[in-house]
């Protein structure tokens, strides 16, 4: 443009070779994005939306990469449009246009979007219908309560109970009723189904499906206090056979404690104040305020993914679980060092 | 239409005027100076800047808490914060940056820019005006304060009850949260009634309704969705307080409540609170981007008109939030096309410029280079948005931080990118130097490069699985390196940002003067001096197009005016009435109120009874009385000053 007065030459002097113009940027940007999340769904450690194990989160992967070409393409129809503006308006002599811009912004800024969301919608509409399963009967319900901050499961009709573990037959569909004692949850297992709040008050219910026998990370996804980052449980898929002989064995009460160190853990158990907190199927330990404690040994992970199950770990939490999980309602417990090795020596019997 | 004449007087015909009558004007407008001129100001000038200025506080004090949290979050198991502090410092964070930061900086240029741009002298209400930024101010002080007593919010900016419920969140936190949040509502509402009144009808002669810059338009479609959003947030909150003191169950499920009433009253004005954010952000863009292009603005009613269709939709979305709720699929479709169908104005919006930019003939300065950046991100926001639309792809990525991707990729890069495009643009306005094109270069790659460093990666953590809010995370879960980018991203940022205020201050100091329409701009700010004399501009001119600085027959009216005392106004400290629709001249002109120590006086008192409240020393609420004999002494009727005109000119004023 022309300077008309001393002192605006400086301000309105077009650029010259130190500003890049922005269009290759946006297509590096467009092209670097594709290239990371294709590498992203390639990382098997994660439990990623990317690489779905399950029918209803393989659907939404599936709507996942036809929205993000949708958007690619939407992107880079802008941006060369704005890099058109940006080249063209740095070339002398070019005019101003002085039309209204009515048509031209009715048809890229109404009419095609239009076109693309009302298809986007049919797709969504699609995809939702898609998750709904049509009365078509699960082969397990599994109660699944949120606490503060720790996932009670329980299966109704066996009368097994656990915690911070879900269970389930390969290749059956499963439901989750959904329920919190407290506050707020979500139920989120990426790779398998998308999430579902758990509501004060209320209970939802999650159809939940994997492929293949594994083990798939779950978490809390709705913010619910000061340890929600350690609320995370994980999916166990059996092969059906495998899950009916867990799920029997599960569904029994504690074995007999049948070593002396054993016998004594199951009284400091008994006599201490675990047993205000914590059930042992088949022993006098019936409190419900901690998780079901029947089959411990068996789990992987201790304060809902905190530290792996091992009796190192064991130990640690049972005498200070708050330096672990700062904030988790279970107090230390300061027992007397034989009588922590000989509930230690019980607990590790409940397989 | 209008484009931008290549050669004109534009900035001489104002300047000429001003010579003729601004001494007569400077005795009835005095720029007033010393600490009491200071407390009791009803400048909208000085009020939009200190709003600007206050934001900016704001804004840094938030920044620092998002690095902290970033620095806590660079690698797994992360032990810089414990997670209580954590938990305050991420609400406390959403809370700052909504309601401390975007609105009221946007509200600091519209104080600034709407009378001028309206070609009027002041905010209707120039004391609720002051009124306004001390309630402001003072909650922003609660807010952050609360942070030193270890009691700031820690619940989420969205603070979901049962969790904010006393049962589980006892102490003062979720008390400073609801009673911070229903005083700061005041403050907003008291603005956004004050912008519709002026803008209504303060307009210079001849602005009529489809002569109002883009830029008035998206302010005062945000204030209509202002007063009709708060109310639910401020009932939501006032039901939280009486849950919390007062063992009412309004969202207690045990007796009867509901907690997902509080879900629907928060997004119910959570969502168009996202408008309320964005929409005088894209105004911004819509006044830079037709100087910078040479031309007036393309689909001028088509923008207008999608800027109100977007603030009526916005209130139809809010399910959007909720998708994974558990309710009903039925109503889930209804919402999911709602929010497909608000991208539409958004699109046009757009457009819009881009349409503008390529028919005009692009001028590549700083504060063009952001609103470009600004589009990039935009769009980027608004593809995932759309993605959110969705029910499944919702269900999957809601609360993970895909969704923080999002949403600072909207309210950044949709937000925060006009903003200081708007303060390159204006700073000569504002300030009376220019800034530094190198520093303003510099400023603007950093902040582009490092946002993106910091907010890409998480679109990818987000589908990895990691959920929002979480203060540690294992190491095992493939989420450490895009962590790690968003963190070193974050320093990045930071870098961008200082290197702006750096720029900004260096031109404070050092800066060359300013012109007084050094970008030939379109719209009637550029006609007062920079920065502007109290009286705004000397002659009030006849608006003859949407761009009247680039028409010669409004130009000449400043000249024309110099003559006609109705236009100049020198005898009275009053400016000219004009009808709603057509902007034709109303009689006779509205008396405007002297600087005045109520304001402070009401703000100061209701602080203080919302303190009482807040420490449940209900006694001490009396002191809300002394605000409302302020209240009455403010409203008590006074005689007309203005006698030869007649009518009632003294009513109606505050």
């Amino acid at each position: 443009m022309v300077a008309r007065q001393h002192g605006r030459t400086r301000i309105q002097r077009r650029p010259g070779g130190d500003d890049e113009p922005p269009r290759p940027s946006f297509v590096r940007l467009v092209v670097t994005a594709a290239c990371a999340l294709t590498i992203a769904a390639c990382d098997s450690s994660a439990p990623s939306t990317l690489s779905p194990a399950g029918p209803a989160a393989r659907q939404i992967t599936g709507l996942w990469w036809l929205l993000f070409w949708i958007s690619a393409v939407v992107s880079v129809v802008v941006f060369v449009l704005l890099g058109r503006a940006v080249l063209r308006g740095r070339r002398a002599g070019e005019r101003v246009n002085t039309r209204s811009g009515n048509r031209f912004v009715l048809i890229m800024g109404v009419a095609l979007p239009v076109l693309v969301l009302a298809g986007v919608y049919v797709v969504g509409l699609r995809d939702m219908r898609a998750l709904q399963h049509d009365g078509e009967p699960a082969a397990y319900t599994v109660e699944v309560v949120g606490h503060k901050w720790w996932w009670e499961v329980r299966y109704p009709d066996d009368g097994a109970v656990t915690a911070n573990e879900i269970h389930i037959p390969a290749g059956e569909p499963v439901d989750l009723e959904l329920t919190t004692e407290d506050v707020n949850h979500s139920l989120w297992v990426p790779e398998l189904a998308p999430k579902v709040d758990l509501i004060a008050g209320r209970t939802n219910t999650l159809r939940l499906e994997a492929d293949e026998p594994g083990e798939y990370r779950g978490q809390c996804a709705e913010f619910c206090g000061l340890q929600h980052a350690n609320m995370a449980f994980i999916v166990v898929a059996h092969p059906p056979e495998e899950f009916r002989s867990w799920l029997a064995n599960e569904s029994e009460p504690a074995p007999e404690p049948d070593t002396q160190p054993a016998a004594e853990g199951l009284e400091v158990l008994e006599s201490s104040s675990c047993a205000t907190c914590h059930t042992v199927r088949g022993t006098e330990a019936g409190g419900t305020l901690g998780p079901d404690l029947t089959h411990l040994a068996g789990r992987r992970y201790l304060g809902a993914g905190a530290v792996p199950n091992n009796p190192g770990h064991l130990a640690g939490w049972i005498s200070d679980a708050q330096s672990i999980k700062p904030g988790n309602e279970m107090p230390p417990q300061p027992l007397p060092s034989e009588d922590l090795q000989a509930l230690l020596a019980y607990l590790e019997t409940l397989e | 239409m209008t484009v931008k004449p290549d050669t004109t007087t534009a900035a001489s015909a104002p300047r000429a005027a001003d010579d003729a009558v601004g001494e007569r004007l400077s005795e009835t407008w005095p720029e007033e100076h010393g600490l009491w001129a200071w407390f009791t100001t009803v400048d909208h000038k000085k009020i939009g800047r200190r709003y600007m200025v206050t934001a900016a506080a704001y804004f840094v004090l938030a920044g620092v808490a998002a690095l902290v949290m970033r620095t806590q979050l660079a690698g797994p198991n992360g032990d810089v914060v414990d997670p209580e502090l954590f938990d305050q410092l991420f609400s406390l964070h959403g809370t700052a940056m909504i309601f401390l930061f975007a609105t009221p900086m946007l509200f600091g240029f519209g104080n600034f820019l709407v009378p001028l741009m309206l070609g009027t002298r002041d905010m209707a209400f120039p004391r609720l005006n002051a009124f306004g930024y001390w309630v402001f101010a003072a909650a922003g002080i609660l807010m952050f304060g609360s942070l030193l007593f270890e009691a700031a919010p820690n619940a989420g900016w969205f603070a979901y009850v049962p969790l904010s419920g006393s049962d589980h969140s006892p102490g003062y936190n979720l008390d400073v949260y609801t009673l911070g949040l229903l005083f700061l509502g005041v403050s907003t509402t008291a603005g956004a009634i004050n912008f519709i009144v002026t803008a209504l009808k303060l307009r210079a002669p001849g602005m009529s309704l489809n002569r109002v810059p883009v830029f008035v338009w998206a302010i005062v479609v945000t204030s209509f969705m202002v007063i009709f959003a708060l109310p639910p947030l401020n009932v939501a909150n006032a039901m939280l307080f009486l849950d919390r003191r007062f063992g009412t169950n309004f969202f207690d499920t045990a007796e009867g409540g509901d907690a997902v009433l509080w879900q629907h009253l928060f997004w119910l004005f959570g969502h168009p609170d996202v408008y309320i954010i964005v929409l005088p952000a894209l105004g911004i863009v819509s006044a830079i981007v037709p100087t910078f292009s040479r031309r007036a603005i393309a689909a001028y009613p088509l923008i207008v008109l999608a800027t109100v269709a977007t603030g009526i939709i916005s209130f139809g979305v809010w399910v959007h939030h909720m998708f994974a709720v558990g309710l009903p699929d039925l109503s889930l479709t209804f919402f999911s096309a709602a929010s497909l169908i608000i991208t539409v104005p958004a699109g046009i919006q757009v457009f819009c410029w881009l349409g503008t930019m390529l028919m005009g003939r692009l001028v590549l300065n700083v504060a063009m280079l952001w609103v470009l950046g600004f589009i990039v991100l935009f769009v980027l926001g608004g593809v995932t948005g759309v993605m959110f639309a969705i029910v499944p792809f919702d269900q999957q990525t809601t609360d993970s931080y895909f969704v923080v991707a999002h949403f600072h990729y909207v309210l950044f890069g949709g937000a925060v990118f006009p903003i200081i495009a708007g303060l390159f643009y204006w700073w000569p306005k504002f300030t009376g130097r220019m800034t530094s094109r190198r520093g303003g270069l510099w400023s603007f790659w950093l902040t582009f490069a490092g946002f993106n460093l910091a907010f890409f990666p998480m679109h990818i953590s987000g589908l990895l699985g990691m959920p929002r809010r979480i203060y540690v995370y294992p190491g095992d879960t493939g989420w450490t390196v895009w962590n790690l980018l968003s963190t070193l991203g974050a320093y990045l940022l930071t870098v961008g940002l200082l290197v702006t205020l750096g720029t900004l201050v260096h031109s404070l100091r050092r800066g060359e003067r300013a012109t007084d329409d050094p970008w030939g701009g379109e719209t009637l700010e550029w006609a007062a001096t920079s920065p502007p004399k109290v009286y705004n501009l000397p002659v009030i001119p006849t608006a003859h197009s949407l761009t009247p600085m680039w028409d010669e027959r409004s130009l000449a009216s400043f000249t024309d005016g110099i003559a006609d005392d109705e236009r100049v106004l020198a005898h009275q400290h009053a400016v000219l009435r004009t009808s709603e629709l057509d902007g034709r001249l109303e009689h006779p002109p509205l008396e405007m109120p002297e600087d005045s120590p109520l304001p402070l006086v009401v703000a100061a008192s209701l602080f203080a009874g919302t303190l009482a409240l807040l420490l449940g020393w209900y006694e001490g609420t009396l002191v809300l009385l002394v605000a409302v004999a302020a209240l009455c002494w403010w409203l008590w009727p006074h005689r007309s000053p203005i006698p030869e005109d007649g009518a009632d000119g003294g009513g109606g004023q505050t």
